[in-house]
């Protein structure tokens, strides 16, 4: 079998065993990602002489018997993530060449857990984008069909781990930039509650927003990679203390009585019929196993696109603003200071320029109790849409997007539209909720359909072995992409 | 022509001197002195990713002078982001507070002329971060030094009920007493530590209206504040004597030829496009922590006054000085408690320890005379051990060599002598010494008793006890007679 093949927690346990090495893995996938990556571009940067090292001390300390979480198991990070001494780009042009002098949180846990770093991989500018079209670098593509984006943000990490060029990876989920790629690539991506991981060392893009999440090939390894990056943290004053929970223990699969919600606003005209079908037939599934379904209502839930686009991109506009040449990154030099700054910061791409002015709009005198202020007010109606609804259910079953993978170039010119690819999950990061994407059903162009599970507040071990159930009755999960041989151009 | 009065509200920006920075780990450094970009971090050189995270040691400052100022403390707090672009801003925004700020409603009294007391209102106290510092070089080049940046910096914002720029002036500076009091700020203006921008307007005396008001920044001097004040007041009375108009804008300060100048107009002014700081949670301040930091803090200069003298009967002038500074009342304090008469002690260090330091150049917490000290010498002359004149005489001595009063008194033998036959002798000499002055003293020239006395005393060395002295000078010539 090829050591490809194996998921995280099956390399883990032969790493363990002995049946394997860290070397062995890690030169496997970084052979794969040469011969498959020119075609997908999941990578923007392969740290393969840095992944080869750090295999080669797991695998002294993996003799020595130590039994860290991901001991020698190589992982992928998407580059809006810090990572000390390499590259961090955030996928823009204005941080180009920008080496941090420190590790993110996330980065920090990886490492104490023994984990090898493959490298960075694509991402939407700043992380605004559902398509990884945005990336100032490269377009990902999608690689269960090449011409179609892989989704976005987090694109690059979730088709390297669809794609078997990395055992798990790293994202970011500020609008559904984990959840949604996650659909469009067929693999398992979580989004947890809003501080439930630090976000020390990921460039901000809307920081009330923005929480690192996790991608697997399936829940398990999801799960495995979650519970190394959680933890708190000081050092990011909206990280949460909260108890230890052992989250691989509760996979259980058992969801005997576990009160579904599913909500009216999501099954609207616009999503695609295959979309739906696959979608209502998991909660079908769901009820087999034993859990009861329940219709409830997020009322709010048509608010939470305009809310999202006025809150997102005015903290933007602040966080973006410090992108101006003098301390780091790149400087383009013009006649004083101001105009140099001005020019450096045309390297900004259009959907982040975009962003910045909508932002800077929504913030300006006269225009903050309209836009801004509104947006708050709403946002705490969405809020309270998902408390009400969790004293009625456990998890809401939705779908995650309402289209499978488009192809590229389909909507770079309509950013509405764009927009509209996030219109389910975008809900959850305006609320104190968690949420999870699984593979749940392939359309007739064979292209994966996502079932989105949501949980309560910090509740991510419930939508976990929720997820968990449905994955053991299905096999969607076991089906992997059939990869163009690209190689060629080498 | 109209008779004016002045509408002045000051906004103090006051650096907080804590052990590290607002936002991060970094020391807080003396920006003078210390080398460029040498207490600096990612955090407060705003690189991507990083986070602030509240240095509560700083609120509780910022809590102290919020209670000294008798502000109410609010107990849910929210920082804001305020944007703006400097390349001395590394964020490209300050975390400051905007709505709901730290505290409001307070007051501070002033004393512009003895007798007229005057409260004036504190409209709010806010926390926020400071910035970097930039240096134009002289080949167009900019230079950014981040030592600053991030240091806890507090902004007062007065009510605008000053009058004159006297009263700015007071305000301003008993407000700088206080900060140093409660040792969150050194006060020094050079620095940029303390920032003091009035906001002036006028109108028609008798009238309550509020005019179109000026600002005037990069006052570095109380004096300078107090000139700027009163050329502002005086420009504006111009202009709206000649028909003019007050134009809103922010002006500067010309010291070559004392007068302020137009730095900014209204038009420019920025749009701070404030928000709620996503990366801090709200603050709570509850009334536990709000009484904590009441309970820690020190008597301030009104009250130490007032004791002084109501309980220890100083006069104003004494009480004054000896409140001005914090290490002086409390040195004053100590040698009180060390059994120390206080106007005895008041004396002593007022007139001449304080002479004595302003020749040397040091402080009091820089010499070798301790509180303890001070006290020893007056109960010296408490005891008649030694008199007043000789007191002086030995402080200098302590003050030079670190010394004992009783070391210096032994040593050197002053110890005053009170035995009448030693006197008597000193006295009788005196009078077969001088003939002449024995003759008009019997003719009727009384005054002349001080004279023999002068002369007994310089014959002793000045430590015969001058009440000894005088009883047997006056004896012995009134057996002459």
């Amino acid at each position: 079998m090829d050591i490809t093949d194996l998921t995280l927690i099956e390399l883990r346990d032969a790493l363990r065993a002995g049946a394997t090495s860290s070397f062995v893995a890690t030169q496997a996938m970084i052979d794969r990602i040469v011969t498959y990556d020119n075609a997908l571009c999941s990578y923007l940067n392969l740290t393969d002489q840095d992944a080869l090292q750090q295999a080669s001390d797991a695998d002294s300390r993996l003799a020595d018997g130590e039994e860290l979480p991901l001991l020698g198991v190589p992982i992928a990070v998407k580059d809006i993530i810090c990572t000390s001494g390499v590259e961090t780009t955030a996928g823009s042009k204005i941080l180009e060449g920008f080496i941090p002098p420190y590790d993110a949180f996330v980065v920090e846990k990886l490492k104490e857990a023994g984990a090898v770093i493959l490298g960075k991989t694509n991402t939407d500018e700043f992380a605004m984008g559902s398509s990884t079209e945005n990336s100032a670098y490269v377009t990902t593509h999608n690689p269960w069909d090449v011409s179609r984006v892989p989704g976005g943000s987090s694109g690059g990490s979730a088709a390297a781990v669809a794609a078997r060029l990395a055992y798990g990876a790293l994202g970011t989920d500020t609008g559904g930039s984990v959840r949604q790629p996650a659909s469009f690539c067929g693999v398992v991506g979580l989004r947890p509650t809003y501080g439930r991981v630090s976000r020390w060392g990921v460039i901000a893009f809307a920081s009330s927003l923005d929480q690192v999440g996790t991608f697997g090939r399936n829940v398990a390894d999801c799960t495995a990679l979650f519970q190394v990056i959680t933890g708190h943290d000081r050092r990011d004053s909206t990280s949460l203390d909260v108890p230890y929970e052992n989250f691989e223990a509760v996979l259980t699969g058992d969801v005997a009585g576990l009160r579904v919600g599913i909500p009216q606003e999501y099954f609207i005209a616009g999503i695609e019929p295959e979309v739906e079908a696959a979608v209502r037939t998991a909660i079908d599934k769901l009820a087999e196993l034993g859990a009861e379904i329940v219709e409830i209502s997020l009322p709010h839930t048509e608010y939470a696109l305009p809310v999202y686009y006025l809150i997102a991109p005015a903290e933007a506009s602040a966080n973006l603003a410090r992108y101006d040449g003098v301390r780091y990154g790149p400087r383009l030099k013009a006649d004083d200071m101001i105009a140099t700054v001005k020019k450096t910061r045309s390297l900004f791409g259009a959907e982040p320029k975009r962003r910045i002015m909508l932002g800077t709009y929504a913030l300006s005198a006269g225009y903050y109790d309209a836009y801004y202020g509104r947006a708050l007010k709403a946002r705490t109606l969405i809020k309270n849409d998902f408390k009400r609804a969790f004293e009625q259910v456990d998890v809401i079953a939705t779908p995650t997007s309402p289209t499978t993978a488009f192809k590229i170039g389909a909507k770079v010119d309509d950013p509405l539209s764009m927009y509209l690819s996030d219109i389910f999950t975008l809900s959850l990061n305006l609320s104190a909720s968690c949420g999870l994407s699984l593979p749940c059903g392939f359309d007739s162009n064979g292209l994966p359909i996502g079932l989105q599970l949501i949980g309560d507040t910090l509740q991510e071990a419930t939508i976990l072995n929720a997820a968990y159930a449905y994955e053991q009755a299905t096999d969607w999960h076991e089906r992997a992409p059939v990869l163009p041989e690209s190689s060629s151009e080498q | 022509m109209t008779e004016y009065e002045g509408v002045i509200g000051l906004e103090v920006h006051a650096e907080l001197l804590t052990e590290s920075k607002m936002f991060c780990g970094c020391r807080v450094v003396d920006s003078v002195e210390e080398d460029p970009n040498r207490a600096v971090c990612p955090v407060c050189l705003g690189m991507p990713g990083m986070l602030p995270v509240l240095n509560r040691r700083a609120v509780e400052y910022a809590m102290r002078v919020a209670l000294a100022l008798n502000c109410t403390i609010h107990p849910h707090n929210i920082f804001a982001r305020k944007n703006y672009f400097y390349p001395d801003l590394p964020k490209a925004y300050q975390i400051s507070q905007y709505e709901l700020p730290l505290a409001t409603g307070g007051w501070l009294e002033i004393e512009p002329e003895l007798g007229v007391v005057r409260r004036i209102g504190v409209r709010r106290v806010h926390m926020e971060e400071d910035t970097g510092k930039l240096t134009h070089t002289e080949n167009g080049g900019s230079l950014v030094d981040y030592n600053r940046s991030g240091v806890p910096l507090l902004e007062i914002v007065s009510e605008p009920d000053l009058h004159s720029a006297e009263e700015a002036y007071v305000y301003a500076t008993k407000l700088r007493q206080i900060l140093r009091y409660l040792d969150v700020n050194s006060g020094d203006l050079e620095k940029g530590v303390l920032r003091v921008e009035p906001n002036i307007s006028i109108r028609p005396k008798g009238t309550d209206q509020l005019n179109t008001r000026t600002e005037v920044k990069n006052l570095n001097s109380f004096r300078i504040l107090f000139l700027a004040t009163e050329y502002e007041l005086e420009r504006q009375a111009n202009v709206l004597d000649n028909g003019g108009e007050i134009v809103q804008e922010t002006r500067g300060w010309n010291e070559a030829d004392k007068r302020t100048f137009s730095q900014r107009i209204k038009e420019d002014a920025h749009d701070y496009r404030y928000f709620p700081e996503p990366d801090l949670p709200p603050l709570h301040i509850d009334d536990a922590w709000i009484e904590r930091v009441r309970a820690e803090l020190p008597e301030l200069p009104d009250a130490k006054i007032a004791r002084y003298r109501n309980d220890w009967g100083l006069s104003r002038y004494d009480a004054e000085l000896l409140a001005d500074e914090k290490v002086t009342a409390e040195w004053f304090e100590a040698a009180v408690a060390a059994g120390g008469e206080p106007k005895a002690i008041a004396n002593l260090l007022l007139n001449n320890l304080f002479k004595l330091m302003n020749e040397s150049g040091q402080s009091l917490d820089e010499i070798d005379v301790s509180p303890e000290g001070l006290v020893a010498l007056t109960e010296l002359v408490e005891q008649q051990t030694i008199n007043n004149n000789i007191a002086k005489s030995v402080l200098v001595e302590m003050f030079e060599t670190g010394d004992s009063a009783e070391t210096i008194v032994r040593a050197k033998g002053l110890a005053q002598v009170s035995d009448s036959d030693a006197i008597l002798a000193a006295v009788q000499a005196a009078i077969d010494q001088n003939p002449a002055q024995v003759q008009q003293y019997l003719d009727g020239k009384d005054k002349l008793m001080g004279f023999f006395v002068g002369q007994v005393m310089r014959a002793m060395k000045g430590k015969a006890n001058p009440g000894v002295v005088n009883q047997l000078v006056e004896q012995e010539l009134d057996a002459l007679k």
